[in-house]
């Protein structure tokens, strides 16, 4: 290594990254607009290629399941499963002959429809008439409801041959407890077992409706067209009633440990608490320090502790997932078996050293210089920017979000982080599940 | 639904002639430069793609490519372990690297300013890599992590190691990418720098810029960064054909599991290879005629029509160095057993070589390649990926924007053909995942005992 050199290079790149401090990239043009129906509408015209993307996001996501763990998710995966007059293979003919992709999902928070196709005539047209009867008039046949439920079986045994998945659903039992945010999204075996054809009626029924849904469209249309195609996917709604909020998550009152025996090579460990709401006072603090500490790939300081100096673990990380109430805060990694201990007590040791003394003036600006330079790379492309208008519609963030984005990020200082993840992140109240073979991992320091 | 299909086909035509050309130049030093000028967003993405991957590694130094792609990290002549990232993160960048069985490609998406932070970069490390052992062991370490995270752990993925083991007797696409666990346990640092000086050369890359910058731009710094670099001999490697294969292979993996998996993959082509050029293609389309979306056939038949299947896929690649499989893989529906999955499995194989294809099938998946054609264009990152990969197999870049037409034309006769020529009995390899209990009392054992665990 020559150090010169290295000197040399850091010196006109820290220049030029300099520049970036300054640099307002505005976000694109958004208009909004309420449909006859109800549903609020974000809209980016993307004259540049022939596509439209759109997703339909509804407030009907598993936080809604009540005892029926799993009702969310079916519903959705039921919605293109036939609609109208139309079986699952007109539905799926109908979107595949004219080269359009349409596919629904649901997670804790909420359940969306996402549909992507050329702006070409009749193409268009007819993808927006199916996707309309999908979302207003799914058949939920009981023969297709068996199937899909049957299929979701298959899909949760499979999720029990996988550490990963296991200590992940774990890990948000544990952090969640009585709180719907708690249970997996796919439902359990003994949920989907007892789930009803009528379960999944009255929820579409009481959830999709057009006063609980958001629309985000970008694509090559005038407003004038945009609104048309808001119109024709809510004709079909109900106008219907927002659902009501759903509870505060309440913190652990202290700290908790699961171990679970399973026949793996790697020891997965997975710790975490409640971390924060998208509209947190504290977003902007938690997310450019959760930067540092392990959002940042090969960079970030968990990296640099467990993977670069140590070679322990293939992928760690920290994150907060930003959610209608709060969602987690979580650490993970995963190492051979006989060095889980020694793994969890380095990434520990990081996150408590980062929380009590950091973040130091330098890892600060290479983290807001990173955020803030790479902020044309996050709406570079209709299929980004249509999952940020999505965001920003379901979660009400102010529509100037994604222009003072940079700004916001930039004005962050080491103070508030310190002082943030001071408040917010509890080493001493933590869940941890680790999962591996027991006799083998002995991966709990205290032992 | 005639008339969709030739409109979009003039939208492609249209498209292709406005805005996407490719201007290529080569350095003296070997390294060719493609450029794709894209103005929507002010970025850019910058890949450099070696020809090298695991399908040029030979027994006992399996995974090498894929190591030396995670030493491409730590450090160069003038650049500290962990320091390229570093300078990469503070300009605002995105990168990573992959590695497959024909390439390993390196690459950053960048705010269109920055190309140039890029390009010094990826200069140094092509000639300057510094390889120091110690940063060595421990990567090492992070690449076994990786190997049981993705290969051990998985029930699913290491019947396809297996599966691919059993299937190829020669050719070197037997060899797991991220080799096996006991060659990385005895890699040494001297191998990869053998490898590295090998194969990392001007003249054995080539450097794809996609992005909102004119090409005489891109060429200017291509040639201020990377034309001081010196080109090497690069080694003529060994064919390595697959022999014709006699009669059926089976194989059946053990390991903890809750559900049964199922493969079949029958010997195949590939472009390129002195075979008739439409072959792949058809094997393409045929693919798509299986698995294509969810009004494809085993959507259609095998998971709604006779639920005999919770998920089957199909899969060709006509893009690979080397000739490759057509893959069929599934998972039996509840209830139902793998046994009655195969069996459903091979009777859709064949009912395409007794019967043609449908018009109407094949209209749809046109229209479907035409539209993704359209769909890759809003991606910097994708455009740049295909066209890699086509110049790093061999093939050269000019197909990106051919191959949607050849496609278009194979007929269904053609496709009957090499169900009838490929999808033959005597060219099958089928694998079984067989579940193991899994509540810890049983060994984790392997069907292969060879290359059973190392910790």
């Amino acid at each position: 290594m020559c150090a010169d050199r290295i000197r040399l290079l850091s010196a006109i790149w820290v220049l030029l990254a300099l520049a970036f401090l300054g640099t307002a990239w505005a976000g694109p043009k958004i208009d909004t607009w309420e449909t006859t129906k109800g549903a609020r509408v974000l809209f980016v015209a993307a004259p540049d290629l022939p596509i439209l993307d759109v997703r339909v996001v509804f407030e009907a996501g598993s936080a809604r399941d009540g005892e029926r763990s799993g009702l969310a998710s079916l519903t959705a995966g039921l919605l293109t499963q036939g609609a109208g007059e139309w079986d699952a293979d007109t539905v799926a003919e109908r979107i595949e002959s004219v080269g359009a992709q349409l596919s629904a999902k649901a997670a804790r928070d909420s359940a969306s429809l996402s549909l992507r196709t050329l702006t070409e005539q009749p193409a268009m047209d007819r993808v927006l008439e199916t996707a309309a009867k999908v979302l207003s008039e799914p058949r939920l046949a009981e023969s297709d409801f068996e199937r899909v439920r049957q299929n979701r079986l298959v899909g949760l045994r499979q999720d029990q041959q996988d550490p990963r998945t296991v200590a992940s659903k774990a890990i948000y039992n544990m952090i969640f407890g009585d709180h719907p945010y708690a249970a997996d999204p796919a439902g359990t075996l003994e949920t989907v077992e007892a789930m009803r054809r009528e379960d999944l009626v009255e929820f579409h029924r009481r959830y999709y409706v057009a006063s609980n849904a958001v629309i985000a469209i970008v694509g090559a249309l005038s407003k004038e067209q945009a609104r048309d195609v808001a119109e024709r996917l809510t004709g079909g709604l109900e106008t219907g009633e927002r659902p009501p909020e759903l509870p505060p998550v309440p913190d652990l009152p202290n700290q908790l440990l699961e171990e679970l025996d399973f026949p793996s090579t790697q020891t997965h460990i997975y710790a975490g608490h409640p971390g924060m709401r998208r509209l947190d006072p504290d977003y902007f603090p938690l997310y450019v320090g959760n930067h540092i500490l392990g959002g940042s790939g090969l960079v970030s300081l968990l990296s640099e502790e467990v993977r670069e100096k140590r070679g322990l673990s293939y992928s760690v990380y920290s994150y907060f997932l930003p959610m209608s109430k709060r969602g987690p805060f979580l650490i993970g990694l995963q190492t051979k078996n006989d060095q889980a201990a020694k793994a969890r007590e380095v990434m520990m040791d990081t996150v408590r050293r980062f929380r009590d003394e950091g973040p130091t003036a330098e890892e600060l600006t290479a983290a807001i210089k990173n955020i803030t330079g790479g902020f044309p790379l996050r709406i570079a492309g209709n299929s980004k920017i249509v999952e940020y208008l999505a965001v920003i519609g379901f979660y009400g963030l102010p529509l100037d979000y994604l222009d003072r984005f940079s700004e916001r990020v930039s004005q962050v200082t080491a103070e508030q982080v310190h002082d943030a993840f001071g408040r917010r992140v509890h080493p001493d109240r933590l869940a941890t599940v680790i999962v591996g073979p027991l006799a083998k991992s002995a991966a709990n320091v205290e032992d | 639904m005639k008339s969709i299909v030739i409109v979009l086909g003039l939208l492609v035509a249209q498209l292709s002639a406005a805005a996407s050309q490719v201007h290529e130049r080569v350095l003296d030093n070997g390294l060719k430069v493609l450029v794709k000028s894209d103005h929507r967003a002010p970025v850019v993405t910058s890949q450099v793609w070696y020809k090298v991957g695991s399908s040029y590694e030979h027994g006992g130094l399996t995974g090498i490519s894929h190591v030396l792609e995670h030493m491409m990290f730590k450090g160069t002549e003038k650049l500290a372990p962990g320091e390229f990232s570093r300078i990469i993160a503070e300009n605002g960048g995105d990168e990573n690297a992959f590695t497959s069985r024909d390439y390993t490609a390196y690459f950053q998406n960048l705010a269109k300013d920055r190309l140039e932070v890029a390009f010094e970069l990826e200069a140094e490390r092509m000639r300057n890599l510094a390889l120091p052992k110690k940063e060595f062991l421990k990567e090492l370490e992070v690449v076994k992590e990786e190997r049981r995270l993705r290969t051990e752990d998985d029930p699913e993925s290491l019947t396809f190691e297996e599966f691919n083991a059993m299937a190829y007797e020669t050719s070197p696409y037997r060899i797991p990418v991220i080799g096996w666990a006991e060659d990385l346990e005895h890699l040494k640092v001297g191998d990869l720098q053998d490898w590295y000086s090998t194969w990392y050369a001007p003249n054995n890359a080539t450097l794809v810029v996609v992005g909102d910058l004119e090409p005489e731009v891109v060429f200017a710094l291509a040639e201020k960064y990377f034309g001081p670099l010196e080109a090497e001999q690069i080694p003529q490697i060994k064919p390595r054909g697959e022999p014709v294969q006699r009669g059926e292979k089976r194989i059946r993996v053990k390991a903890p599991a809750k559900e049964p998996y199922l493969i079949l993959g029958y010997k195949a082509t590939a472009l390129g290879l002195g075979e008739e050029d439409w072959e792949p293609y058809a094997l393409e389309m045929l693919a798509s005629v299986l698995d294509g979306g969810g009004s494809a056939r085993f959507s259609r038949d095998l998971v709604r029509g006779t639920r005999v299947a919770a998920s089957a896929g199909a899969g060709y690649s006509a893009f690979t160095r080397l000739p490759g499989m057509f893959l069929i893989d599934g998972t039996p529906a509840k209830g139902r057993t793998v046994e009655e999955l195969e069996q459903a499995l091979r009777a859709q194989v064949e009912a395409v070589r007794s019967e043609l294809v449908e018009a109407s099938e094949l209209e749809r998946i046109r229209t479907q390649l035409i539209a993704g054609k359209v769909y890759e264009l809003d991606s910097v990152y994708s455009q740049a990926v295909q066209l890699g990969r086509l110049e790093s197999v061999g093939l050269g870049w000019p197909l990106a924007d051919q191959y949607v037409e050849h496609l278009g034309r194979v007929t269904p006769e053609q496709i009957q053909a090499v169900a009838q020529k490929y999808l033959i009995e005597d060219n099958l390899t089928v694998a079984r995942l067989e579940p193991q209990p899994m509540d810890g009392k049983q060994p984790h054992t392997r069907a292969a005992g060879e290359h059973a665990s190392v910790r």
